[in-house]
């Protein structure tokens, strides 16, 4: 079966004054199919959103994707014009971004915002667009939403409001959503609220779902695959059930055990050393190489992406069972 | 160190610093969707906020104690009061068994500087014009307690907190989140404090860096005796960090009780909720379950048990009558109806 959404080693640049531009995203690929969730993971800075907005043509120059393809549905997004780009985001792709107010215009009643954009896209009136409309927000868990159809955005809590832009984003269901933080803002019980609302209307319509977070505790729970991002790089991918159990990479291993509940309580993290490199300032070769513990001279050359059943990874010096493979062979050969 | 014997045997636990019967009241500022409702008449302008409502609370010496709520339950406030900076509508606190409000002169500096909020975001803390070697100095600087050489003084208190002094003459926005953080913990470390009330100070930073600030903490409560009271809205985060934990919903504790009891027995629904949330890696693909409703504005709280509206116990009596914090287990306390009516049953 042919993938919903394929990316083919990707580079997003933003140019500097007398310098190389930085690779906010460098060569990363990844394919999405139908009906899947992929949690995209990593710390800020490391290229998630970017990701994001390259998918969705939406990247402010003076950035660029400089190199790598976009295929959606067997399409590939580079040979569309503007018009049939501006389409395609509106009914195929959507994306729900952390500030809902990136979504909502804050002089418009909802009523107007949703029923413009379903007029704009399909054929109907404006009875049948605001049914539609009521619906959607019934939907996403907006109590009496024929009353809230006619409030503004400030009228609703920060949580309504993400359910709002959830609720425009679902309007044509489309069959990608690109969720860039949406519930990272929100209290931990909103927060479920709305996740749980979002899965289920996900898997009804067996839309396919990016869920860009720096919280693996979500994508643990929510993602069939999942993509971890390091300084502009994938560094390393596959079913969440083999990574998060069983990581390959340094850096994901890391991740994880910084999360305070997967350690003992009250002894030390088991942290990972030093900062985040600077996009514009990478280390040579895998990147995590000042911060890893693993490292050694093999390291400053880029590791390549090796493949292992379902899974990629990029680390010469990879974790778990198959590494032991991994470094016999190298210390024999 | 300066308690008599005498007290010593008599309170070998005295609490460091205690809240008794506070409430805070503010006046409101009315938000824009509300004053809009208020100028065309469809509202009354809202009279006081109750941040806190009747909290008593003690902190021991030594102890870290956790303070777990979603936004608006009083959680800062709170943490205010206890550092002493802001005082309370009604009630008192106790420093070291002294009422705060009669403390006054050497012995009122001295638990203002015994006392020191880190905030979640340092910038705001720290004055943008000033190298980081001028913010660790000044308030101990004006204090009188550095004895030796200024500089030798503010390394010190730098290195403790894991930033290197190399980097003091530069200014605080050339540096990372984490990085403003640790000036921020060596400045407060710079007037030596007994006592540290952390507000969401890891709340901000990204999970590697996160990590890092929380070992930190953990680090300097050993090397200084140091206690704190840690305020998050990770349950994560606290269950990592506490002792005892205090769980808050709308301006009143619904549940208090050593870290591993609350987590191994949750009495309260509401917390019973919170703990079904705590951020755990379990990679296994699942419906995110989630309790009802929105978090009610503290302007217009619901009567008698403030979580009613949201709660699948909820019965009559949760809608006219405020469940007390009573003890359900020896140092475990909730404020649920549902634990007299089993007592009753039973
Ligand atoms: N508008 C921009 N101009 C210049 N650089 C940018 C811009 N947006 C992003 N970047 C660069 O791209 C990197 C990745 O950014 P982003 O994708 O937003 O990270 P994430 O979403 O993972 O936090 C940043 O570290 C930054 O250097
Ligand atoms: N200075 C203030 N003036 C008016 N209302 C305030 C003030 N500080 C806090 N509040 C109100 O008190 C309640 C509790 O706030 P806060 O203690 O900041 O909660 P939390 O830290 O748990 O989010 C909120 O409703 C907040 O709006
Ligand atoms: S390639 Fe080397 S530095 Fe990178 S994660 Fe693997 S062992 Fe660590
Ligand atoms: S008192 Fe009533 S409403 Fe409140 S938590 Fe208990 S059962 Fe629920
Ligand atoms: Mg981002
Ligand atoms: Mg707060």
């Amino acid at each position: 079966m042919a993938a919903l959404l394929e990316v083919k080693n990707l580079v997003t640049e933003f140019p500097r004054h007398g310098a190389a531009p930085v690779k906010a995203v460098n060569d990363v690929s990844f394919s999405l199919e139908k009906g899947r969730v992929l949690g995209l993971v990593g710390e800020s800075g490391s290229g998630k959103s970017v990701t994001g907005f390259s998918i969705m043509g939406l990247v402010d120059a003076p950035g660029r994707v400089a190199a790598g393809d976009i295929f959606f549905n067997g399409e590939n997004l580079a040979d569309l014009n503007a018009e049939e780009m501006r389409r395609l985001r509106g009914r195929h792709i959507a994306m729900v971004f952390q500030d809902p107010m990136m979504t909502l215009n804050p002089v418009l009643r909802i009523e107007t915002q949703m029923t413009e954009t379903l007029l704009a896209h399909e054929k109907m009136d404006r009875a049948e667009a605001r049914a539609r409309a009521r619906d959607a927000l019934g939907m996403v868990g907006i109590p009496s939403p024929e009353e809230r159809l006619s409030a503004y955005p400030h009228e609703f809590s920060g949580g309504m409001r993400q359910r709002v832009a959830i609720a425009i984003a679902l309007l044509h269901s489309p069959e990608l959503i690109i969720a860039d933080e949406p519930t990272t803002a929100l209290d931990v019980t909103i927060q479920a609220q709305i996740i749980s609302e979002f899965q289920r209307l996900a898997e009804e319509r067996d839309t396919a779902v990016i869920w860009i977070t720096h919280d693996l505790a979500i994508v643990s729970r929510l993602a069939d695959d999942i993509a971890v991002m390091y300084a502009g790089r994938l560094v390393e991918t596959g079913p969440v059930a083999q990574v998060l159990t069983d990581p390959r990479h340094h850096y994901t291993r890391g991740l994880m055990d910084s999360v305070p509940s997967q350690n003992t309580r009250g002894a030390l993290l088991k942290q990972i050393p030093g900062m985040t490199p600077s996009p514009a300032n990478l280390p040579s070769g895998c990147s995590f190489h000042t911060r890893c513990g693993g490292a050694d001279g093999l390291c400053t050359k880029l590791p390549p992406e090796i493949w292992e059943g379902e899974r990629s990874y990029r680390c010469v010096h990879p974790l778990g069972a198959r590494a032991l493979d991994a470094i016999t062979g190298e210390a024999v050969s | 160190m300066s308690e008599t014997n005498e007290v010593m045997e008599k309170a070998p636990k005295m609490p460091l610093v205690q809240a008794r019967d506070v409430t805070r009241r503010f006046g409101a500022t009315p938000d824009l969707a509300a004053r809009i409702a208020i100028s065309a008449g469809a509202a009354e302008p809202p009279a006081v906020v109750y941040a806190l409502d009747g909290i008593n609370l003690s902190v021991a010496r030594g102890e870290v104690l956790g303070v777990v709520g979603e936004s608006g339950c009083g959680k800062s406030t709170l943490g205010r009061i206890v550092a002493g900076i802001l005082p309370p509508t009604d009630g008192e606190i106790r420093w070291k068994g002294e009422p705060h409000h009669k403390l006054k002169g050497r012995a009122r500096k001295a638990a203002d500087l015994a006392a020191q909020m880190i905030f979640q975001n340092p910038m705001a803390a720290l004055n943008p014009r000033m190298r980081v070697e001028s913010i660790v100095a000044e308030a101990p600087r004006a204090h009188g307690l550095i004895e030796g050489s200024v500089s030798d003084y503010v390394d010190e208190h730098l290195r403790m907190a894991g930033f290197d002094p190399a980097m003091k003459k530069r200014l605080p926005h050339e540096f990372s989140g984490g990085q403003r953080q640790r000036v921020n913990i060596a400045r407060a470390l710079a007037v030596k404090p007994e006592f540290l009330v952390c507000d969401e100070s890891v709340a901000a930073l990204d999970v590697s860096i996160q990590a890092q600030i929380i070992n930190l903490f953990v680090k300097l409560r050993e090397e200084l005796d140091l206690t704190y009271m840690f305020i998050s809205h990770d349950l994560g985060v606290v269950e990592h960090i506490s002792d005892r934990v205090v769980i808050m919903y709308l301006g009143r504790i619904v549940e208090e009780a050593p870290v591993e009891e609350i987590f191994a027995r949750p009495n309260h629904p509401y917390t019973q909720a919170l703990l079904a949330e705590i951020p755990r890696i379990e990679p296994r693909k699942r419906r995110f379950e989630a309790i009802k409703g929105e978090i009610p504005s503290p302007l217009f709280p619901p009567k008698g048990c403030h979580f009613h509206p949201r709660c699948p116990f909820a019965h009559a009596r949760c809608r006219v009558e405020v469940p007390k914090l009573k003890p359900v287990a020896g140092d475990h306390l909730s404020a649920c109806h549902l634990n007299d009516e089993a007592a009753a049953g039973a």
